[in-house]
């Protein structure tokens, strides 16, 4: 019988839709964490003061240790199924554009200090959601890695959560910019909640939870929840904006230029 | 030398965080097992405070070399992520032995943990002049363990090592 399930090369045997859909999981928290983490990084010593340029790389620091972990995993789950020899790094480093599965959220640039600090409140609040979630996984090692990731995470959600309330009750100025952040960001969270077809979560349900959450801090930093806007959509199934191809340009050239590279 | 668990305790002992090194892996409370698995093999898991904690591959090396000085043949390190990390772990030394360095050691029973926006840990003492008037800088410091305090009497800034 002919089918379109794909074959282990080594064995012969076809790999179960469970196995490539639990490695596609692993990998969209993976690419999520990973793209999430090179953005702040971005801010390393560009930070508006000292302090909170350590903040937002310790969160970075926090995001890459959770990509490396997912990473390491679903390489496991790779080289399992498919006879390969995946590591984190080639994870990382070698795959193209339309194989990352990252939230477009991720990727784009990291604008001013009010449209980062918006982001990591709308994607921690949302990430917090979702690893609470898997932490009840029967998938033990996903299960782990959310428990464990989830103690960093609140820290996240606390410090952006107190960050946008500032600047939206802030100065004219700070308050004009998070405004100007909402609108460019907003289109971005819909996607959150479309669940892919790999999706071990149903993050369809987590929406309202979420919006409350948002609710509860925009009124507190006097900002208004946009209604009926268009969303944007495609990050998890590999359809990116143009600036992700920046990003793994950059991010990727050394282990492109010279395989294997270490320092 | 005799092979027991208590004996490569005391060795593990001797392997310091190479962030803050007068703190021992076992003050840590990182080393979750210690599996014999024969006269001159032994299997250590170990277990990250956080998930980018960039001293455990530094970490999971000194062990091997310190087991290995100590005449083990094989040294495995396997790392696992559950249960998670957390302060409670620490020793009661290894709180003395930070606060000597100058860090305030973890105070509080980290599921106690107060997330309310703008609270935070409150009475850190600061560990050059004990008072407890003390505010915090930011709750991020020079390493994704620690938060960054003031002590209001004597001005210092300190590191905290936050509970987690």
């Amino acid at each position: 019988m002919k089918t379109n399930q794909p074959i282990n090369q080594s064995t012969g045997s076809p790999i179960t839709l469970l196995t490539n859909q639990l490695i596609n999981q692993t990998l969209h928290l993976a690419d999520t964490a990973l793209i999430l983490g090179q953005r702040n990084g971005e801010w390393c010593a560009h930070g508006p003061i000292l302090e909170q340029d350590i903040a937002i790389t310790n969160i970075t620091l926090d995001l890459i240790g959770q990509a490396r972990n997912f990473y390491q995993y679903a390489a496991t789950l790779i080289n399992a199924s498919e006879n390969k020899n995946e590591t984190e790094d080639s994870l990382a480093y070698l795959r193209n554009e339309r194989e990352f599965k990252n939230l477009l959220i991720c990727e784009l640039p990291n604008g001013d200090w009010a449209q980062t600090v918006l982001r990591q409140f709308l994607f921690s609040a949302y990430q917090e959601l979702v690893l609470e979630k898997l932490k009840n996984s029967s998938n033990e090692q996903l299960a782990a890695i959310a428990a464990k990731s989830l103690k960093e995470t609140q820290y996240h959600v606390k410090w952006s959560s107190e960050w946008v309330i500032r600047l939206g009750d802030g100065t004219t100025e700070s308050r004009d910019r998070m405004i100007k952040a909402i609108d460019t960001l907003w289109m971005y969270t819909g996607e959150f909640f479309i669940p892919a077809n790999y999706e071990l979560t149903e993050v369809h349900l987590l929406k309202e939870t979420w919006f409350q959450k948002v609710r509860s801090i925009f009124e507190e930093a006097t900002l208004a929840v946009p209604e009926n806007t268009f969303m944007q959509s495609g990050g998890k199934s590999g359809i990116h904006s143009e600036h992700l191809g920046f990003i793994l340009a950059e991010m990727q050239i050394l282990q492109r230029t010279y395989p294997g590279a270490e320092w | 030398m005799i092979n027991t668990k208590e004996n490569i305790r005391s060795l593990l002992r001797q392997v310091c965080d190479p962030e803050i090194p007068v703190l021992t892996i076992m003050d840590l409370g990182i080393v979750r097992e210690i599996i014999c698995t024969n006269d001159d093999a032994v299997e250590i898991i170990i277990t990250p405070t956080y998930s980018g904690c960039p001293a455990m591959d530094a970490i999971a090396f000194d062990i091997k070399m310190k087991l290995m000085e100590a005449g083990f043949k094989q040294v495995k390190i396997t790392y696992t992520l559950t249960p998670a990390w957390t302060t409670d772990w620490m020793s009661e030394e290894g709180k003395n032995k930070l606060k000597k360095y100058g860090i305030a050691p973890p105070q509080n029973i980290s599921s106690r943990l107060n997330k309310l926006l703008f609270e935070e840990e409150k009475n850190i003492e600061c560990p050059q002049c004990h008072s407890t008037n003390t505010k915090l800088l930011s709750q991020f410091g020079s390493t994704a363990c620690k938060a960054l305090y003031q002590c209001m009497d004597c001005k210092e800034p300190f590191d905290y090592f936050k509970c987690h």
